[in-house]
């Protein structure tokens, strides 16, 4: 079906996009209209489904099929259009407060269910389009509009939320590094079953450096570590540091202290069904540990989508009534002559 | 033993919820109708799942109306009662006629299970002061001796009760076996032994009769002669609706998909479609009641023929999504099945109060067509309307039902899909590539081309904010606003629906207004009033959005008009504000329960002589 020289990102491009100089959003349109191009679905197979927020206004600069919806409710809409027409490949944008607060209940349902979406998680820690009031990822304490003596509560990280409603896969990028958004963003595509790819995403205005460390080439070479699947878990500016399980935790190690070689470090392991280690990977955070970025789970799993046709197929061949009439027909029916 | 020929009779079966009332009125009602007899029946279940056996808040009841004539309403108070313990007769009594017989279990009435009942004494007929024909039968008892053999245990045994009290009742009314036996048997298809046992049970019961008649008790017969020729079953209002749905579904050639909450008393929509996948149906039990609508909503957006089902609290959180299918311009059908409000309010029982939600409890100028189905039968064809409206128009369509005829039963002619209209949709055609914008529109109907995701040379966006008509583009343009506002509008206004009827005396001294399931009542009052001697007529609604063109020509025509609905006036004043000038009467009750038919002839007529 994926024909890669077939597409051009410019093939997936539409529209003027609105929003600030310096949004993360600029970048994570850019990157995908370059994935799209890459995984080859024809723009008009392909529909992206957002909430609201800055971010879900993305739709309007796709050359697809678009539905810019409600508050909260991409997840619910999504699953309706992949379940009733599962041909289409479905795109469903979210930000930190669509996904996470409004659309709680939706986001877990969808990764429960295991509906073949792609959702993308753009997670600013802040509401932009409402100006500036904090968010379910916003970090405790973070003053803003709403909050302007500091949060009293904790925020959720998407991928705590993301294992504990049963997702099979998980993915994390930073908005502005290209390549590293391109790589999670076809592996989100290429998973059959819901998928998330959480985008690290600065906004300039209302939260601006909330993901500072890794923003950059250079705090990425120190405080991200890119993770692949079958490969040792290396990080630094020279691959200097690597991970290794201590107890029921991780700890940072540096090779060839204390005779460490690379033959002690962990090994990714993606399509690990139990999920341990995957999430202890994606709730490291600095300054002891490096920010996971990369495929941290990609499991195979049944889909719903797919076991609802399965099951429709099963029941015809069963069941001998197929039309409205000979439903009729299966009733306890008299004739009045 | 005497018989004598009835031409209508109303039955209750009451008993505890465990009893098995329901399926025992069931069996009676389908029996009757399949003689040829019109039936109408209203089971009037408790909201508990399981009340405290014995007590009066677990009381479960079913009234079956059946006449030689067509009947409309499933009759104000019953001729027979069969009471299975002492608290249904307790609840229950009020719901007979004077010369009501009543059918107990005698066995079910000892000490213990009076006092369940908060009764007093050791008599309860005595104590309730009831001087009419009560048939004593020691049902546990004679269960209990005809299965002693049977290897079955007590508890099993027991659970037979209801079935001898159908076949007292069959006896009563001189009914043929085989067809109860038939019944029994395809609803115990699984577990012959347990059909049988209900078969020896059911033929003791009847037999029971006939041996106690021999001291001249009186068998009642119901004669039918006047239905038309054809093929029936019994069918209620959500098995209607879920075939109406089924049935536009195939007509118009498309996907049909059901997200869905589970919510009393819709659920049984979702019960029904959910097993219907030899048919294709895809049924999605989402997470909750906005997800239902949304995703039916989404699945709307890739192609289907879209619906969510719910009651008056689902329709509070579906309104988002409903409103985004109005400027989305999506077609979706709404089923509201109405129950008792507000916020929880009466689960199990029926009221019209949603009327004013559907029609206004939206942001912004939100219209939306609304159809209301009159009886359990109309149900199919009021949902195969919806289905062809919202498709054809490209809108959300909501379908209000109500506890009352959702439940309800009535003998339903199988209908031909070959008669019924076609169901076309608005779909982009590949010469339109090319010219084609989102919000292009049919002439005709004004509804917008559907260009659904994976047609090619038709990629586009739309969404909850306001396009231009032009172009499809996001658009704050206030001249564009107001244009689509007003397009939106005359949309749904020129739908076309068909012109209201009047039924009753034409020149009549009092025009009967509804809507929805009190048809039966109104129309019951009406003829009732007229074989009286006092001229009335009624104009019921089913199309409440638009109303029928000739609604104020009908209204303005007589002068008096009676607005009587299940709520505090809603209908009346959505009348008063579309029709100016119009002088309205007034007759609300909301208890829940249908509207007595002698209690509407008595207010009418006091109205008519004021």
């Amino acid at each position: 079906m994926a024909n890669e020289c077939k597409y051009t990102a410019q093939d997936f491009k539409a529209g003027q996009p609105r929003w600030c100089p310096g949004c993360g959003d600029h970048a994570l349109l850019a990157a995908l209209h370059k994935a799209m191009a890459e995984i080859g679905v024809a723009p008009h197979n392909t529909a992206v489904i957002s909430g609201i927020g800055c971010s879900s206004r993305l739709p309007y600069y796709m050359n697809t099929y678009g539905f810019h919806t409600i508050h909260g409710r991409a997840a619910a809409i999504a699953t309706g259009a992949k379940v009733a027409n599962p041909d289409l490949t479905i795109w469903q944008i979210s930000g930190d407060g669509d996904g996470l607060a409004i659309g709680g209940n939706h986001f877990i349902h969808a990764m429960r269910r295991n509906i073949d979406l792609n959702m993308i998680l753009l997670n600013n820690r802040v509401y932009g389009l409402t100006k500036g009031q904090y968010s379910p990822t916003s970090v405790r304490g973070f003053v803003s509009k709403s909050s302007p003596y500091g949060t009293v509560e904790d925020p959720f990280r998407p991928a705590e939320l993301c294992f504990g409603a049963r997702g099979h896969f998980f993915a994390r990028c930073v908005a502005v590094d290209a390549p590293g958004c391109v790589e999670v963003l076809k592996a989100a595509a290429k998973h059959k079953g819901a998928s998330v790819t959480e985008v690290l995403q600065n906004c300039v205005i209302f939260n601006d450096g909330t993901h500072a460390d890794v923003y950059t080439k250079e705090g990425r070479a120190k405080n991200a570590i890119y993770l692949k699947h079958g490969e040792p878990m290396l990080f630094g500016e020279n691959n200097e540091f690597g991970l290794m399980q201590e107890g029921f935790g991780l700890k940072v190690v540096k090779l060839g202290e204390n005779g460490i070689t690379e033959k002690d470090i962990l090994v990714h392991d993606a399509h690990s069904e139990d999920c341990t280690l995957q999430l202890k990977l994606a709730m490291m955070e600095g300054p002891d540990f490096p920010i996971a970025l990369g495929v941290i789970r990609d499991v195979d799993a049944p889909t719903y989508n797919d076991a609802v046709h399965q099951q429709i197929e099963e029941v015809k061949q069963q069941k001998k009534y197929h039309t409205f009439a000979e439903l009729l027909e299966t009733n306890d029916i008299w004739e009045v002559k | 033993m005497t018989v004598k020929e009835l031409d209508q009779v109303v039955v209750r079966f009451s008993g505890d919820s465990g009893d098995g009332m329901q399926l025992a009125g069931n069996i009676f009602s389908t029996v009757s109708a399949t003689v040829g007899n019109s039936i109408c029946t209203f089971p009037d279940y408790p909201a508990d799942i399981r009340a405290p056996q014995g007590s009066l808040t677990g009381v479960s009841g079913f009234q079956v109306h059946i006449g030689a004539d067509k009947v409309f309403t499933p009759g104000d108070k019953c001729n027979v009662l069969v009471a299975m313990n002492p608290a249904a007769l307790k609840t229950q009594y009020k719901f007979c006629a004077s010369d009501a017989v009543i059918i107990v279990d005698t066995d079910a009435f000892g000490a213990k299970d009076l006092e369940k009942a908060e009764f007093k004494t050791d008599n309860p007929f005595e104590e309730m002061g009831i001087k009419n024909t009560v048939i004593e039968a020691p049902i546990s008892t004679m269960c209990k001796e005809s299965l002693k053999d049977s290897g079955m245990d007590n508890k099993s045994i027991l659970k037979c009760r209801n079935i001898f009290a159908v076949g007292l009742v069959c006896w009563l009314f001189d009914r043929k076996l085989s067809l109860a036996e038939d019944m029994l048997r395809s609803k115990f298809a699984k577990k012959p032994a347990i059909a049988d046992a209900n078969i020896k049970i059911l033929n003791d019961g009847y037999n029971y009769g006939h041996n106690i008649a021999a001291n001249g008790a009186t068998v009642f017969r119901i004669e039918s002669d006047t239905k038309e020729k054809g093929r029936y079953m019994d069918i209620n209002g959500n098995k209607a609706t879920a075939y109406g749905l089924i049935a536009a579904a195939e007509k118009s050639g498309l996907q049909l998909y059901l997200g869905s909450y589970p919510i009393t008393p819709a659920t049984d929509i979702l019960h029904e479609l959910s097993k219907q996948k030899s048919l294709g149906v895809i049924t999605v039990q989402c997470e909750d009641e906005i997800a239902g609508c949304a995703s039916a909503l989404g699945a709307s957006y890739a192609g289907a023929l879209a619906v969510t089902t719910t009651s008056g609290p689902g329709i509070c959180l579906k309104s988002e999504a409903m409103n985004l299918a109005v400027i989305a311009e999506l077609p979706l059908v709404i089923i509201d099945v109405q129950r008792g409000g507000p916020s929880t309010g009466l689960p199990t029982k029926s009221e019209q109060t949603d009327l004013l939600q559907v029609l206004f409890g939206r942001n912004g100028e939100s219209p939306m067509p609304v159809i209301a189905a009159t009886t359990p039968t109309d149900c199919f064809d009021a949902a195969y309307q919806a289905a062809k409206i919202a498709l054809e128009y490209m809108t959300p369509v909501v379908l209000l039902t109500d506890a009352f005829i959702a439940n309800g039963s009535a003998a339903w002619k199988l209908p031909n899909l070959t008669e019924y209209p076609d169901i076309k949709a608005p779909f982009v055609t590949p010469d339109m590539a090319g010219n084609w914008t989102p919000y292009m529109r049919n002439p005709e109907t004004g509804a917008r081309y559907w260009a659904v995701p994976g047609t090619e040379g038709f990629m586009h966006r739309i969404g909850g904010l306001e396009k231009s008509a032009a172009t499809g583009a996001i658009s704050n343009d206030p001249e564009n606003h107001h244009q689509m506002t007003l397009t939106r509008q005359a949309k749904v206004d020129n739908i076309k629906v068909p012109d209201l009827v009047v039924e009753g005396d034409a020149d009549a001294d009092l025009l009967v207004v509804g809507f929805g399931g009190t048809y039966g009542h109104l129309l019951s009052a009406v003829n009732e009033m007229n074989a009286n001697g006092n001229k009335a007529a009624l104009a019921h609604f089913k199309y409440l959005n638009p109303l029928p063109k000739n609604t104020a020509e009908v209204l303005k025509k007589y002068k008096k008009v009676v607005v009587a609905e299940q709520n505090l006036g809603q209908l009346a004043a959505y009348l008063r504000m579309k029709i100016e000038g119009i002088k309205l009467e007034q007759f609300n009750e909301v208890k829940g329960q249908p509207f007595a038919t002698s209690t509407l002839v008595n207010y009418f007529t006091e109205l008519i002589k004021k």
